[in-house]
C-alpha cells in the first residue's frame, strides 16, 4: 500500500478527521496568541499554564470528574490571570512566579496520580497527559465542537482587538496613557491563552504545548519585519506544521505531539537560514 | 485656566512618599523641564501626570479643554521594543487608538493623521522599515510621531535623549523646540540641566520635596540651582 492509499484509508475514519480539524484550529489559535506572548516576554507562560492544567487534570482524575475540561479550564484560566496580572508589581517576579507555579503543579499532579490512581498503568497515564500520545485520536464529537467554538471565539476576538493588542504589546504605558484599558486586554490575553492551552493539551500534551506557541512566532520573526506580517506568517507556518506533523504521524506511526514540534523546529531552522541570507 | 494644575501632590509607591508638596501649573505654550537627581521622583511624577498611577494625596486638575487622555507621551525605551518586529507605520498609527473609540480598526482620518505626523517628523520614507533596525534618533522620531497622533496640545517626554549621541541630541532638542514654537506644550523630564536651562521656559526642580518652580531666568539665580552643583563657576 503506497502512502497515498494509506492516507486515503485513514481519512475514512471520523476520528482522524476530528483530529485534523482540532489540530489545525489549535495550531492557528496558539500561533496568533504566541506573537503577543513572545513579544511581551511571556514565552514561558504556555509551559507554566500547561503544567497547571496537568495538575488540574490529576485532581479531576482523583475526584472522578467525568468531563475533565470543565474542571481544568477554570483552574487554568485563574492561574493565567494571576500570572499575567502580577506582572511588574509582584513580590515574586514574572519568570520566577511562572517557574514556581509550573514545577509545583507538575509535582502535585504526579503525586496525586500516583497515590490515588486506580489505573494499573500510571506511567502510561502520566506519559499520555504529558506528551499527548493518543488522546487526539479519541476525541468525542462534543470535544470537537467545544474546540471549534472556542477557537472561533479566540480568532474573532483576536481580529477585533488586533490594533489594541498591538498597542498593549508594543508599549503598555503609552497605551494606558492614551486611555486604552490595557489591564482589560491583558486579562483577555490571559483567558484566551488558558483556553487554548487546555484545548491543545489533547493535541501535543502538556509538556510540548509551549512549542506550538513560540516556534511559529520565532520562525516568522526571523524573516518578517512588521507585526501584521509576523502574525499572518506565523499562523500559516503553524497550520502547515500541524497538518504535516499529523499526517506524518499517521503514516509512520510516530507520536503526534512530538512530530508536530519537530516539524516546527525544522521550519524554524529554515526560517533562520532565510533570515540570515536576507541579511538581517 | 492652566492646562494642568498640580495641587500639593504627594507622590510615591505603595503608600511610601517619594516626593512631597509638589505645586505647579502648566499653561498653553509652556516648555517645562522637570529636573532633579536620580530617585527624586521625576519618573513617578511623570507617571502620575499620565494617570498611570494615583498620587498619595493632592490632586491634578486638567483645564482649558485638556482631557486626561489627550496627552502625548514619549516613554523611555523598554526591553520589549528592542527586537519588536513592527514597521514604523504600524507604530505611528497606534498613536491614534484613542480616536477609534469602539471601532476595531483605523479609518481614513486616522491614517491621514499618521501620514501627516510622519511627514512632519521626516520619517515618511522609513514607514515600511522595521523599528528595531532604525538608529536611536530615528526611533525617537517614530515615537514622537506616534505621540503627536495622540495629541495636538501637550507632550510629555521622559528622558528623551538618553543614549543618543551629541549631534542627534542637539537635533532632537531643536525638533522639540520647533514643536513648542508651533504651539505644542512640552513637559520634559531631563537629566541634562544645561539643555533644560537653554530651551525650557519653566523649570520644576524636585527632590524629596519641591525645590523650585518658576521661570528659567529666575531658576538660574535660585538656591536650588546652586544646590544642583551647577551654580557659579560652571557657567560661562
Amino acid at each position: 500500500m503506497s502512502n497515498i492509499d494509506k492516507l486515503r484509508f485513514y481519512l475514512q475514519f471520523d476520528f482522524v478527521i476530528y483530529a485534523l480539524i482540532v489540530g489545525v484550529l489549535i495550531a492557528l489559535c496558539s500561533s496568533l496568541l504566541g506573537v503577543t506572548l513572545v513579544l511581551k516576554r511571556y514565552s514561558f507562560i504556555g509551559d507554566g499554564l500547561s503544567h497547571v492544567a496537568f495538575g488540574a487534570i490529576a485532581i479531576a482524575t482523583v475526584m472522578n470528574i467525568a468531563d475533565k475540561t470543565i474542571f481544568t479550564m477554570p483552574v487554568t484560566i485563574i492561574a493565567a490571570i494571576i500570572l499575567l496580572r502580577s506582572g511588574q508589581n509582584a513580590k515574586i517576579k514574572g519568570d520566577a512566579a511562572i517557574a514556581m507555579l509550573s514545577v509545583g503543579s507538575l509535582a502535585v499532579g504526579y503525586m496525586l496520580m500516583n497515590i490515588f490512581s486506580t489505573s494499573s498503568n500510571i506511567s502510561g497515564d502520566v506519559c499520555s497527559t504529558l506528551f499527548g500520545s493518543t488522546s487526539i485520536l479519541t476525541l468525542s464529537r462534543g470535544e470537537v465542537w467545544l474546540c471549534i467554538v472556542m477557537s472561533f471565539i479566540v480568532i474573532v476576538l483576536f481580529v477585533v482587538y488586533y490594533n489594541r493588542l498591538f498597542a498593549v504589546t508594543f508599549d503598555e504605558n503609552f497605551a494606558k496613557a492614551t486611555g486604552v484599558k490595557s489591564d482589560r486586554y491583558n486579562l483577555l490575553i490571559a483567558i484566551m491563552i488558558a483556553v487554548i492551552i487546555v484545548l491543545g493539551m489533547n493535541l501535543v500534551g502538556s509538556l510540548l504545548i509551549s512549542a506550538l506557541i513560540i516556534f511559529p512566532t520565532l520562525s516568522a520573526m526571523r524573516m518578517i519585519q512588521n507585526f501584521k506580517g509576523v502574525v499572518i506568517c506565523s499562523a500559516i507556518i503553524s497550520v502547515c506544521c500541524a497538518l504535516t506533523g499529523m499526517i506524518v504521524s499517521i503514516l509512520f506511526s510516530t507520536p503526534v505531539g512530538s512530530t508536530i514540534v519537530v516539524a516546527d523546529m525544522i521550519v524554524f531552522f529554515v526560517c533562520s537560514f532565510i533570515g540570515t541570507v536576507k541579511g538581517q | 485656566m492652566a492646562y494642568i494644575t498640580c495641587d500639593d501632590l504627594t507622590l510615591g509607591y505603595d503608600g511610601k512618599a517619594v516626593s512631597k508638596h509638589i505645586n505647579f501649573e502648566v499653561n498653553k505654550g509652556d516648555y517645562l523641564c522637570i529636573v532633579g537627581e536620580n530617585g527624586a521622583g521625576k519618573s513617578t511624577l511623570m507617571k502620575t501626570l499620565l494617570g498611570l498611577q494615583k498620587p498619595i494625596s493632592g490632586e491634578i486638575i486638567h483645564g482649558d479643554g485638556i482631557k486626561p487622555y489627550e496627552i502625548g507621551y514619549l516613554p523611555q525605551q523598554t526591553v520589549v521594543q528592542k527586537d519588536f518586529p513592527a514597521s514604523v507605520y504600524e507604530i505611528v498609527l497606534s498613536g491614534n487608538l484613542a480616536k477609534c473609540g469602539f471601532r476595531p480598526f483605523y479609518g481614513k482620518e486616522e491614517k491621514k493623521i499618521a501620514k501627516e505626523n510622519m511627514k512632519k517628523m521626516d520619517i515618511w520614507d522609513l514607514r515600511k522599515k522595521c523599528y528595531r533596525n532604525l538608529s536611536g534618533g530615528q526611533q525617537q522620531r517614530v515615537l514622537l510621531a506616534r505621540a503627536l497622533c495622540a495629541t495636538t496640545n501637550i507632550l510629555l517626554l521622559d528622558e528623551p535623549v538618553s543614549g543618543l549621541d551629541p549631534k542627534v541630541t542637539a537635533e532632537f532638542y531643536q525638533l522639540i523646540s520647533d514643536l513648542n514654537q508651533s504651539g505644542v506644550t512640552i513637559i520634559m523630564v531631563s537629566h541634562d540641566i544645561y539643555a533644560a536651562t537653554k530651551y525650557a521656559s519653566h523649570i520644576l526642580h524636585v527632590g524629596g520635596k519641591q525645590l523650585f518652580f518658576g521661570r528659567t531666568s529666575d531658576y538660574l539665580t535660585s538656591e536650588a540651582y546652586q544646590l544642583f552643583g551647577h551654580g557659579g563657576d560652571e557657567d560661562e
